[in-house]
């Protein structure tokens, strides 16, 4: 019989490269402050000291030569899991996400893989102002070549790294830091792996579909428990994969209720909110009731003052707004 | 030139080689020009001419098993690496024969089997990737080094001192060539540098470098085989500073208002093939008529890889989207 125990998505994460440490000799782990200091949000605590500082490698704060030092050690061999410390700095590294992993498959004819994991966390919430707070998930999922995940429970965060590493191309993780302390339970044995490819459906519903990834995901469901007591019974899609879009999920989800609100933290203007959105009009016009709504983040750099911060992200009061909106309500 | 090398294999069949090769990529490319200009080659077009001692020099001290990471002007350096120059053309061509399916171009040659990882197109961008491969081999125990290209333009880019440093930190078996040819497509090397002695960048940031002259395929191949050799024995990076000149614009869209035609002229007395030609058959090693030979048998395979080039189908446009994913690892849940 499968017992359950209750741990933290960090403690989920660090488990994950663990096994993965563990199984597969070419795979370490390389970024700012993953060693000695145990990863900025502590997710790689301790490694440094069972894997050695090989496997466990302290990089200088030189994004774009280490990320690019993992596209090249994962073309000659190895399965580096490069750790950004955050989104943010993953602007210093784009160049070599955008121009070099995602296209040098296609590039050389179908000679060259990349085989590379990039984890970043992304997300606002800590009052880290404009700087430390992005959400541009949507600029890797925009990219042909990458794969784009985004796990949202403990579940996921423990299960998602190693299908990522047994994809032959580059995958980006993203993980909202909103949710590093949040727990979740897990069965203490069997096959922790998860799929990658698909939306879940988190919570079923008839009267509106509220379409989610990543950090809002807690947000999507406080705001669908709220709108229960009042009668309103909401479905919540978990995308899970941001590139590519599990789009039948959503597309069967919006067939039965009719109404679909989608949750991203990124900008509204071309965010995957737009996208899902355009692909809905596109695909199931005919089956809505209502326009599609979106809840988006303010269209400003995120401001420190906690007020001002709260005003600018998706908060499930906007969520349960918006769907009592698609509601007519 | 200088009247000895060490190191260097000075006999009649090696000096051919080197002819052979830099005649080659010369013929090459000012056949590719042609093509240009009527329209047979598209996209951008960046020649070597006037820089192939660098390519021709530097290949000969690498190894099957080493890889290369060039840049977008690498047709030098994928002919004297060994690619078919049939299949160079095809792909200048944009054919489904060549040497990246005619999806990458002319600054995007690739070949696995030759482990040449291609021209890398954006300045500055390969050599991450090459501190990458290098540190595959040094964690796998392989014996085996990276040699990477770029231009002295990339020693402004910030990936040009993270990946040095990267290289220098970990003691990675990297072999940077600096082709330093002067200009930065029109930017003059003093109006983009406070020091122009990119030697010295590279050795502030702990890489062990030099300079060499780029215009002499034997100094070339002097420098690498030394350079090489210490990377080889474990000793970390290594780093050459070649000067030389590309005798062309900077693509075929350049109108070359940057830069004297009496400098330009200068540098071709000082031409490669000009000044090796002049020095093996000023020692009786290499004649006028083994000159000639080489250029008929290098306009020869010039001629068939147009011919291949010209004959070989197109990619399907069916097959667009091939290979941006690796088929099947949309559906990873059935792999397990």
């Amino acid at each position: 019989m499968t017992e359950i125990r209750t741990i933290s998505y960090r403690e989920a994460i660090r488990e994950a490269l663990r096994e993965a440490l563990l199984s597969d000799p070419r795979v370490f782990l390389m970024g700012e402050d993953v060693g000695r200091y145990g990863g900025a949000f502590a997710c790689s605590k301790g490694l440094i000291d069972e894997f050695g500082e090989e496997r466990i490698r302290d990089t200088p704060l030189a994004e774009s030569g280490f990320t690019g030092a993992g596209i090249g050690a994962a073309l000659g061999g190895m399965r580096p899991i490069v750790e950004v410390m955050t989104v943010n700095f993953s602007l210093l590294c784009i160049d070599q996400i955008v121009n070099n992993a995602a296209t040098l498959r296609h590039m050389s004819g179908g000679q060259f893989s990349v085989p590379l994991v990039i984890r970043m966390a992304t997300g606002a919430g800590h009052q880290l102002a404009a700087q430390h707070s992005h959400s541009l998930e949507n600029w890797y999922a925009h990219v042909p070549g990458l794969r784009v995940v985004a796990p949202a429970t403990v579940a996921d965060a423990r299960g998602m790294l190693r299908k990522a590493l047994d994809d032959p191309d580059p995958v980006i993780m993203f993980e909202h830091t909103a949710l590093y302390n949040a727990v979740g339970d897990l069965p203490t044995t069997s096959d922790l792996t998860v799929d990658i490819n698909h939306a879940k459906v988190r919570r079923g519903g008839r009267d509106a579909s509220i379409i989610t990834y990543g950090g809002s995901l807690p947000k999507a469901l406080e705001a669908a428990n709220k709108l229960s007591g009042e009668g309103i019974s909401c479905e919540v899609i978990d995308l899970r994969s941001l590139r590519p879009l599990d789009m039948e999920t959503v597309l069967a989800s919006v067939a039965r209720t009719h109404r679909a609100v989608i949750v991203d933290e990124g900008w509204r203007t071309g965010s995957l909110a737009a996208e899902i959105s355009a692909q809905i009009a596109e695909r199931a016009l005919y089956d809505l009731d209502a326009p599609v709504e979106r809840v988006c983040s303010a269209e400003v750099p995120i401001p420190y003052a906690r007020h001002l911060e709260l005003a600018a992200l998706p908060s499930v009061d906007g969520i349960a707004a918006a769907v009592k909106k698609a509601l007519r309500q | 030139m200088k009247t000895s090398y060490d190191g260097v294999d000075l006999r009649r069949e090696h000096l051919l080689e080197l002819a052979r090769q830099m005649i080659l990529i010369r013929c090459f490319e000012e056949k590719c020009a042609e093509l240009y200009s009527v329209e047979k080659i598209r996209g951008f077009l960046h020649l070597y001419i006037g820089e192939e001692a660098n390519a021709v020099g530097v290949m000969q001290a690498l190894e099957a098993e080493d890889a290369i990471v060039a840049t977008y002007r690498e047709h030098g350096h994928a002919l004297a690496r060994g690619l078919p120059p049939t299949e160079v053309m095809a792909e200048m061509y944009g054919k489904a024969a060549g040497s990246s399916r005619g999806r990458g171009g002319s600054m995007h040659i690739c070949d696995a089997a030759y482990r040449f990882y291609g021209g890398f197109a954006i300045v500055g961008g390969g050599l991450p990737l090459a501190v990458g491969l290098a540190l595959a081999d040094k964690m796998l125990s392989r014996k085996r080094l990276t040699c990477c290209f770029f231009g002295e333009g990339a020693a402004a880019e910030g990936e040009f001192h993270e990946s040095l440093n990267l290289a220098a930190l970990w003691k990675l078996p990297v072999l940077f060539v600096c082709e330093n040819n002067g200009y930065a497509m029109g930017t003059a090397l003093e109006r983009s540098e406070a020091v122009t002695d990119i030697y010295l960048h590279a050795e502030s940031l702990g890489v062990p470098a030099q300079t060499v002259d780029g215009m002499d395929v034997l100094a070339v191949e002097e420098a690498t085989r030394l350079a090489a050799a210490k990377v080889r024995a474990g000793q970390g990076p290594q780093f050459l500073e070649n000067r030389t000149y590309r005798f062309r614009a900077h693509s075929m869209f350049d109108a070359e208002l940057y830069r004297d035609k009496a400098e330009v002229e200068e540098w071709k007395r000082r031409g490669p093939l000009v000044q090796f030609k002049a020095w093996t058959v000023d020692r009786g090693i290499l004649t006028e008529a083994d000159f000639n030979s080489l250029e008929g048998e290098v306009e020869h395979i010039v001629a068939e890889a147009v011919r291949f080039a010209e004959a070989a189908p197109l990619e399907p446009v069916a097959d667009l989207a091939k290979d941006v994913m690796t088929p099947g690892a949309s559906e990873t849940e059935a792999r397990s």
